[in-house]
């Protein structure tokens, strides 16, 4: 801090302080008008409903398949791994952070999970209660993650880009090394006794979009009627204000890290029954997408303001631009990524006047 | 060769906020011009304007008589006008030569000419009187030295206005007195020199005339010789300054203090502070920057560490450790810093003034009804003046930021309340409204602590000053028939 830094190469105490730095003293960074200012605001939550609806139109005029129940289950049920994600990673965003090793974690919890279910099966006896333990084992692994995550960031004073960056390389790693570079079978009792979870459904609805639609709703709980989800939005507008104003912030903050390990924890437990196995190519690039969707969904990177529902809509606007790729051949679908990418840039270029 | 300034209705909105209102005065060649006003008057900006910095919003800024617009400060040095910041515009790890010809270097072809810039920043420094090789990273220079080097850098771009921002916040009484004679000698060769300062006896010695600027208007022009301090201060206050204050009450007979402090240490800034704060006392804190004195209520608030210190808070000794600790056991601190640590401008008045106190609207969510319930209230009790109580923080005036972070603090209901630099930036209206409510906090049987580094406003306001010096408490002074000069002096070391 270039501050301290003057001060520190000269200790001797002389003169008197003048104006703030910014001169003339009140902060301005208000836009022009409260008027546009408002409009602003409305505008940039219903970007992300605009896109949406733009895109479903557009699908509905390529392909006749495309607005049928079926897909429309379809697109949600995909939506929902990505989708519960985001909702965890808004947090961390929000918060000021950022957490790139999404993709690798799930794939490392998939791998322990069914490691572990496979290795107790024979004892517990039941496949039901072996599932269960499985499922409460990865929500812990994740916690556990993401409880390292943010002590490091915390206590190490790492920046999260690098904490994250080097775990996004060891847990893809150790999954690799855990499978032999192939992959890790779930057996075909407990398979068969797990398969519910993504397959089932509730009032034709599937179970994955229940619990997607479960995680968001108490995320937007949390984030809106909480005092924990008003101190994330404090520390990610202003880590220094949020401290000085009786914030526990490194608490708060490891917290953040802690939830988004247990909603990547959800997302493996729906997403392992769908394969059955883990892979190195587990969860390849979801980082990608679940960044993507909370960014698309008009959070500010640099943290401090964010909503759910919009990572909500970013998510689904995400799985159907895929979706429309598949029904349709003027893209490739191997450039999904590719399309994803060119999103996530365009909207970026559309905040970049906010401050 | 020195040039001529005339501000013509000069105008400046900052978004919804207007800090200049049509300012209109002449600056002639050639001599040494005080600028006079409080925070908030709106000089570092007009100040700004001129040196290329902000573009003004209406009016017109002629230079010898033809209007200019410069669209940054690069344009207005290519007229010769420098302004030298509070804070340096140094490059830390860059020699004194690489600083002084930052964006300047002289080339031979493609390649920069190290042997010519070595000479001639020579040749400048030596003209400023600073000994030192041009080849020394400007990191290793002393406070002091970095401001030579700022002057030695203008002087080489030709500067034919210099304008010196409060130069002589972080001077000793020694470096002062060689700036002076620099200042005088930069006069005789024909610079002119706009000097801002809060310090009315160097403005009185060195100057040659006053520009007096209140709540972002002109106020008047005089020759500083016809001038006494005291009508220096009138003017830039616009009343008499004994209407500023309240009545000061006297201290309830109680002897318990709120809140004791004893041989307090926190490394780098503060040894051995012990003092007291009674309830319903007001206690000032005075002392030159880098006395330690917002270092050391960091350190009693956990922010920094400690080394040693016993803190008893309404009788009880605790030991904080966080801002959070000292909060739940009544003690509340506002920074001196509102942008950076005291109010979040981009979140909504709303937010900024719950953010201490959660747990109150929380049953068991967040009630939003109960926030706005404590925002109408806090409008009403603080004077808090906004158009939209759903807007940011950032659409406040200084004042009204101000008053809300104050009113922010004060919702976890404190006993006391540590106020840094509560009237920064602000203007004269809403000094004294915050001055009154200080004294209503007194008046509720809080203790009171105030840092400032207006020496009028602790004198005016306190019932005790406690003067820093060098991390050390001097001395602490009843503020009865207490003076500026007797206050300069414990803090100086001078007494």
């Amino acid at each position: 801090m270039p501050p301290e830094r003057i001060e520190m190469t000269s200790p001797r105490p002389s003169g008197t302080p003048a104006d703030p730095p910014g001169g003339a003293g009140p902060a301005w960074g208000g836009p022009a008008s409260p008027v546009t200012a408002a409009w602003r605001v409305r505008l940039r939550s219903a970007g992300p409903w605009l896109g949406l609806v733009l895109l479903c139109i557009a699908g509905t005029l390529l392909n006749g398949d495309f607005a049928t129940w079926d897909n429309a289950m379809n697109v949600l049920t995909r939506t929902a791994f990505i989708g519960i994600i985001a909702v965890g990673m808004c947090f961390v965003i929000i918060g000021g952070g950022i957490d790139l090793s999404v993709g690798s974690m799930a794939a490392l919890i998939a791998g322990s999970m069914i490691l572990l279910m496979n290795g107790i099966a024979a004892q517990v006896g039941s496949p039901l209660l072996t599932v269960a333990i499985g499922i409460v084992f990865a929500l812990a692994l994740g916690a556990v993650f993401g409880l390292a995550h943010g002590l490091l960031v915390t206590k190490g004073r790492i920046e999260p880009f690098i904490v994250t960056l080097g775990t996004l390389g060891i847990f893809r790693a150790y999954l690799t090394y855990l499978a032999n570079g192939g992959a890790i079978t779930l057996d075909g009792k407990l398979s068969d006794a797990y398969s519910p979870v993504y397959y089932g459904s509730l009032l034709g609805v599937p179970f994955p979009i229940w619990v997607f639609a479960a995680v968001a709703l108490v995320g937007a709980l949390i984030l809106n009627r909480t005092g924990y989800g008003r101190y994330v939005q404090a520390i990610g507008s202003n880590e220094q204000v949020a401290r000085y104003a009786a914030v526990n912030v490194d608490r708060i903050k490891v917290l953040t890290y802690m939830l988004l390990g247990v909603c990547v924890g959800v997302a493996t437990v729906l997403y392992v029954p769908r394969l059955g196995s883990a892979s190195p190519t587990t969860g390849l690039l979801w980082e990608l997408e679940a960044i993507a969707a909370v960014i698309v969904g008009g959070t500010a990177l640099k943290g401090g303001e964010g909503r759910i529902t919009g990572t909500v809509v970013g998510a689904i606007l995400l799985s159907v631009i895929s979706n429309i790729l598949n029904l349709t051949s003027i893209i490739s679908v191997y450039l999904n990524a590719a399309v994803q990418g060119v999103v996530i840039i365009i909207v970026a270029f559309l905040q970049r006047g906010r401050r | 060769m020195s040039l001529r300034v005339d501000f013509a209705d000069v105008t400046k909105d900052f978004g919804p906020v207007r800090v200049l209102h049509g300012v209109s005065f002449e600056l002639e060649p050639g001599r040494v011009v005080g600028l006079l006003g409080e925070n908030g008057a709106g000089k570092s900006t007009l100040m700004k304007i001129l040196s290329g910095y902000e573009a003004l919003s209406a009016g017109e800024l002629r230079i010898d008589g033809t209007p200019q617009r410069f669209a940054n400060s690069r344009d207005a040095e290519r007229c010769g006008i420098v302004l030298i910041h509070q804070e340096f515009n140094l490059a830390e790890d860059l020699s004194i030569a690489q600083n002084i010809f930052l964006g300047h270097e002289r080339r031979r072809g493609w390649l920069l000419d190290d042997a010519a810039m070595r000479d001639e920043a020579r040749r400048v420094l030596q003209q400023v009187g600073l000994q030192a090789d041009p080849d020394t990273r400007v990191r290793e220079l002393i406070v002091a030295e970095k401001q030579l080097v700022e002057i030695a850098k203008a002087l080489s771009r030709k500067a034919r206005l210099l304008i010196m921002d409060e130069p002589t916040a972080t001077l000793t009484p020694g470096e002062t007195q060689r700036l002076f004679a620099l200042i005088a000698q930069l006069k005789a060769d024909g610079v002119s020199i706009v000097y801002i300062s809060h310090k009315l006896d160097e403005v009185e010695r060195i100057t040659d005339e006053i520009v007096v600027m209140r709540d972002g208007r002109f106020v008047t022009r005089a020759p500083t010789a016809g001038l006494s301090r005291q009508q220096m201060a009138n003017l830039m206050v616009g009343r008499e300054l004994s209407d500023m204050f309240p009545v000061k009450l006297p201290v309830a007979g109680a002897p318990a203090p709120l809140l004791k402090v004893e041989g307090l240490s926190v490394p780098g800034w503060a040894q051995d502070v012990s003092f007291e704060v009674r309830p319903g006392e007001i206690l000032g804190f005075a002392g030159l920057v880098g006395a330690g004195r917002t270092e050391m209520f960091e350190g009693l608030l956990g922010l920094r560490p400690r080394s040693a210190g016993r803190i008893v808070l309404d009788g009880q000794q605790r030991s904080l450790r966080s801002p959070r600790d000292a909060a739940q056991h009544g003690l509340t601190y506002l920074s001196e810093d509102r942008k950076g640590k005291g109010l979040h401008v981009r979140l909504s008045l709303r937010d900024n003034l719950t953010l201490m106190d959660l747990a109150r609207h929380t049953h068991p969510l967040l009630d939003p009804a109960s926030e706005e319930r404590a925002l109408q209230q806090a409008v009403a009790d603080f004077g808090i003046r906004t158009r939209d109580l759903g807007s940011r923080a950032s659409s406040l005036s200084g004042g009204n930021q101000q008053k809300l972070a104050i009113a922010k603090v004060l919702q976890p209901q404190p006993r006391v309340v540590v106020l840094d630099e509560p009237t920064r930036g602000v203007d004269v209206g809403a000094k004294r409204d915050i001055y009154f409510l200080i004294q209503r906090l007194a008046e509720q049987g809080r203790g009171v602590v105030v840092i400032s580094s207006e020496l009028i406003e602790l004198i005016g306001l306190c019932h005790r000053v406690a003067v820093m010096r060098a991390g050390r408490l001097q001395a602490t002074l009843s503020a009865e028939h207490l003076t500026e000069e007797e206050l300069i002096a414990h803090a100086t070391g001078t007494h």
